[in-house]
């Protein structure tokens, strides 16, 4: 049988996921011997028509052309995978969501008529539909093998649904909310960095985007009496996966 | 091959670089009329989006410019904002910021060296097919890559936008147990770094130079990495907070990404090459010995050995990492105090690619009114087609195929980072 291939596209984004990919150092010759590489073009300049047995789609859909290329991705794709917040929930860049578009553009452009962008940047999830999503700013090298492995074993890949606090449980790190009072999203966000960050004495700061199925009142309580104001909350919320629809029930909660 | 003085040379999608783009190059009668890198990335508009955040956010938000050089954009982000508030970190706070740093350089030369560049010059069209020829040469560059990810992950709790850095130094700070196992490997990989030099050096280097003015920061004493103040080749010396009067940027119509000229001056290059000419003086040791014996002399103007300048950095950032690691003692608060104070701030490092500048205003309720960021990619962006130019004007007896693959070659050269510019480089070469 041949080997199944793979396909890398990139959107809106930072790169920083697909070099994830290259980034498995110490298996990517392991993979690569398992894998055909089909399309890849950070990483090589040869590339193979579709179709192909999975698509790893990296990026925000922002522009007119790519709304209709993620169409075509998808069209070639036995199963599509949406790697990181940007093809999950839109990217810092959805920022622009809540303003106005036209006047983003002249603040960076001179000639903003030279620029073609949609108003919104979205997931791909948004235009396309999506088999398998990997959060994070940027994703986990751990998740990024297991859903190879999976896709290659023909298993479902076990990614995870619950909450950043139980990495800090499983990690032994102090509840920073509790023991030092320090504003923190882990009760809200989805697990699978490794809780990075309050192991290094700093709250979580949401990078994997909302948990599903969580109720955020006691969280919100908790911030606003840690002096965190209505601004401060809307900021905190508002980075790396401001377009996640499950951020919206969130921020409704938090408006006083 | 019939129509040699009229052709169209195009790459839709330029392969191994960061980001989307794509090259043109119009031949008509014999003589090169157009040359065009086109950027498309699609834009993101960083510096509109900053207004409105905190003082403290720049180094978390402007990170996600780019997934290869995020502490490039955490360092000149602190360094600007603690302009603004009239704060400057040093002592082993700055030490801390330039290991992290050698991470990068480390992780991103071996990227760039093993995976994107090295294949051109052996005729390969990735690192892996060249790993089914040369398994053990691959494997070394992944180890340095390694090595380099590790670095970032011990300092900066991850590889990709580390979570470590704060406004005024980190949350936290390594202990000197928690950095021995690097400094052993540092130690072992210093090995893995020259024989890196020996082999690329024994490359086969198309014979070509470029007149570019030469722009990289300068701190005397020390190859500059973390700070410097911007020197050019052609003896133009400014402050950073100058940058803006010296650098002007243009817009063009086929590409997301700015232009940037001297003023007065004209197209100029940044990156290994500049920092090269202007800095040599002070490589480590090791590098110095590396770079002689690679028979780099004082200046390297041939674009396609930048490829040695960059092994030679590697060289470098190695045995600089492995001096702060074993002088490395732990300072006693993790942060300085950045109280937030109505100012403009201004600050450039060096990333991987060369000179990365930003500058923003902050208000006295600590937001953001303007930002500014002029990345190393739009600033090379001219001088990549001036080279191509001139290198397709010498080599119009090529075929079609291979004239395009060297003009990819060629842009490789700088390694350019189109996320960081904006979009992803498609080579178009029009032959009309």
């Amino acid at each position: 049988m041949d080997a199944p291939t793979l396909a890398v596209w990139k959107f809106a984004s930072c790169d920083g996921c697909q070099l994830t990919l290259l980034d498995c150092e110490d298996d990517l010759l392991m993979l690569a011997g398992r894998i055909k590489i089909a399309h890849f073009l950070e990483a090589s300049s040869a590339t193979v028509a579709g179709p192909y047995d999975v698509s790893l789609v990296e990026g925000s859909v922002t522009t007119p052309s790519d709304v209709e290329r993620v169409k075509r991705i998808r069209a070639q794709s036995k199963a599509l995978v949406a790697i990181g917040a940007c093809a999950t929930a839109g990217g810092i860049q959805a920022l622009r969501n809540f303003a106005d578009v036209d006047e983003f553009r002249s603040v960076v452009y001179a000639r903003p008529d030279y620029i073609q962008t949609l108003a919104r940047s979205e997931p791909i999830s948004t235009y396309v539909p999506v088999d398998y999503e990997l959060r994070g700013c940027p994703i986990d090298r751990g998740q990024l093998l297991e859903l190879l492995g999976a896709l290659l074993a023909g298993r479902r890949p076990q990614l995870p649904v619950h909450s950043v606090c139980f990495e800090c449980k499983a990690r032994g790190t102090p509840c920073l909310l509790v023991a030092a009072g320090t504003p923190c999203l882990g009760p809200v966000t989805q697990a699978g960095c490794g809780a990075i960050c309050p192991a290094y004495g700093r709250g979580c700061y949401g990078c994997f985007g909302p948990v599903a199925a969580t109720d955020p009142r006691a969280l919100l309580a908790k911030l606003r009496a840690l002096g965190m104001s209505a601004d401060d909350l809307r900021r905190a919320f508002r980075t790396f996966n401001a377009a996640a629809p499950a951020l919206a029930a969130i921020e409704e909660t938090s408006e006083p | 091959m019939t129509h040699r003085e009229d052709r169209l040379l195009t790459v839709g999608s330029l392969s191994r670089v960061e980001g989307e783009g794509a090259m043109h190059v119009r031949v008509d009668g014999g003589q090169v009329t157009d040359v065009r890198l086109e950027i498309y990335e699609p834009p993101r508009f960083f510096e509109a989006l900053l207004r409105g955040r905190r003082y403290t956010e720049p180094p978390d938000i402007t990170a996600r410019i780019c997934g290869i050089c995020p502490v490039a954009y955490q360092m000149s982000a602190c360094q600007a904002i603690e302009d603004a508030c009239g704060v400057r970190v040093d002592g082993p706070l700055n030490d801390l910021r330039r290991l992290l740093y050698c991470g990068e350089w480390i992780s991103s030369h071996a990227l760039h060296i093993y995976l994107l560049h090295a294949p051109d010059f052996l005729g390969y069209p990735d690192a892996i097919a060249l790993a089914r020829d040369a398994r053990d040469i691959v494997e070394r560059g992944l180890a340095l890559k390694k090595l380099g990810n590790d670095l970032m992950t011990v300092v900066g709790g991850r590889a990709i936008h580390p979570v470590n850095v704060r406004v005024g130094g980190f949350y936290r700070v390594p202990t000197r147990t928690a950095l021995a196992p690097i400094a052993a490997r540092l130690r072992l990989a210093l090995d893995d770094a020259m024989a890196t030099v020996a082999w690329v050096a024994g490359f086969d280097i198309p014979d070509f130079d470029h007149d570019h003015e030469l722009l990289a920061l300068v701190e005397p004493g020390t190859y500059a990495i973390e700070r410097g103040v911007p020197h050019t080749d052609g003896g133009l010396v400014f402050p950073v907070r100058a940058f803006e009067q010296h650098i002007i940027e243009e817009q063009v119509p086929h590409s997301t990404a700015l232009h940037a000229r001297l003023a007065g001056r004209g197209r100029y290059l940044t990156g290994p090459t500049a920092r090269y000419a202007l800095n040599h003086r002070w490589l480590s040791p090791l590098a110095r010995q590396a770079a002689s014996v690679a028979g780099l002399g004082t200046r390297c103007r041939n674009p396609f050995q930048s490829i040695v300048v960059r092994a030679v950095e590697l060289v470098h950032a190695i045995e600089e990492a492995l001096r702060i690691v074993t002088e490395y003692e732990p300072p006693p608060r993790p942060f300085i105090d950045v109280p937030s104070q109505d100012g403009v701030g201004f600050g450039a490092t060096e990333a991987p690619r060369g000179t990365l500048f930003h500058r923003y205003s902050v208000g006295a309720d600590g937001l953001i009114r303007s930002a500014r960021i002029v990345p190393p990619t739009s600033q090379n962006q001219a001088a990549v087609e001036d080279d191509l130019r001139r290198f397709v004007t010498g080599r119009l007896d090529l075929d079609t195929e291979r004239l395009t693959h060297a003009c990819e070659q060629a842009i490789r050269n700088y390694d350019p980072c189109i996320s960081c510019a904006t979009h992803f480089l498609d080579l178009v070469v029009e032959r009309t």
